[in-house]
């Protein structure tokens, strides 16, 4: 069977695209899945640092498109999970260098090899974006609960329609529970209603991301992680689990518990 | 009595609450690629037209651009105040 391609995107900078291909990329080579991550940020490539590849970098997305190399040399094998591949993006090249029917012929050439080929979008909704979403099967769109960054995504979500990328999927990030509780941020529930995409994952602001990022090990392999935890499931979904999403009650005092059962 | 009242409080005012309303909002004319100042000068051209048949009253007048889901409708309650013959 060819393999899924998936362009994770947002509109928004900043909400957690990166660190989202990253985790859900390493997830499912833990499951023993072939898989690449192609990062698609021209000139502000990112996806290699949040990885722990930096330093084995030769080739890059560009060399591979304009057939300076081949795909093998500039694909970065990951020597923790075997199964994990990195493409990473140029550095020092405009985002036009890119066009869409390379991305097409690209990820065309690597589903025959490999099981999932996620792409990281750059913000934006310009030159990189298309490039980006030109070979998607599927979208993850990632968004945070605040008003910039949901207003953003419900802006990709009509692109993403007009390019006709049917099959769309939510992932909320950095969700504060103690905050939605107090009435002070969007539940999942009003961003779910507001964008009308089916949701695949719910992603509690955690501090293990921070320290995960530093150390170049995506919080998916660490398992006292609960960002890692919800990634996790979001895997396990993708691969056809039926996995109920996070409950967010795990910092509710019991005085909380037991007012929350009789204002019910 | 202070704790009590905090416990059955009104919520609707929490800054949650202005967030869904305000994007709900935002988000009917971004949908729409239609900006405010648009709106208003499709609601002037509208009175210029109407008012060479009818007598309307442009004060009670409303247009809105009203979207469900993914599409768009423009509702339009004009009162006639005469025909003009």
């Amino acid at each position: 069977m060819p393999g899924k391609v998936i362009v994770v995107t947002s509109g928004k900078g900043g909400v957690g695209k990166t660190t989202t291909s990253a985790n859900i990329g390493m997830g499912l080579a833990i499951r023993g899945k072939k898989v690449v991550l192609i990062d698609a940020d021209i000139g502000l490539r990112n996806l290699d640092v949040v990885l722990g590849l930096e330093n084995r970098i030769v080739y890059n997305l560009i060399d591979v498109v304009e057939k300076s190399c081949k795909i093998r040399q500039a694909l970065i094998k990951d020597k923790r999970y075997e199964k994990l591949y990195l493409l990473p993006a140029a550095q020092t090249r405009e985002k036009d260098a890119v066009k869409p029917e390379q991305m097409v012929e690209l990820c065309d050439e690597l589903r025959l090899d490999y099981d999932y080929i996620l792409i990281d979008c750059p913000a934006g909704i310009e030159h990189g974006f298309k490039n980006a979403i030109a070979a998607a099967d599927e979208a993850f769109i990632v968004t945070t609960p605040d008003v910039s960054a949901v207003r953003d995504a419900d802006r990709i979500i009509g692109l993403l329609e007009a390019k006709e990328v049917q099959n769309k999927y939510l992932i909320i990030n950095r969700v504060r529970p103690e905050m939605v509780r107090r009435g002070d941020m969007m539940s999942v529930e009003d961003v779910k209603d507001i964008l009308g995409v089916e949701l695949m994952g719910v992603i509690p602001d955690d501090q293990t991301i921070i320290v995960s990022t530093n150390r170049g090990e995506p919080a998916v392999s660490d398992n006292a992680s609960r960002a890692g935890q919800a990634y996790r499931n979001i895997v396990a979904r993708l691969e056809g689990e039926k996995v109920p999403f996070m409950s967010l009650d795990y910092d509710l005092s019991f005085f909380e518990k037991i007012k929350r059962l009789i204002v019910k | 009595m202070d704790f009590i009242s905090k416990f059955f409080k009104d919520d609707s005012n929490t800054s949650k609450n202005v967030a869904v309303e305000r994007l709900r909002l935002v988000l009917v004319h971004d949908r729409a690629s239609v900006s405010l100042g648009l709106m208003e000068s499709l609601k002037e051209d509208l009175i210029a037209v109407i008012s060479k048949y009818m007598e309307i009253d442009q004060d009670a007048m409303e247009v809105n651009l009203n979207s469900s889901e993914r599409s768009a409708a423009l509702t339009a309650n004009i009162p006639v105040i005469r025909i003009k013959r």
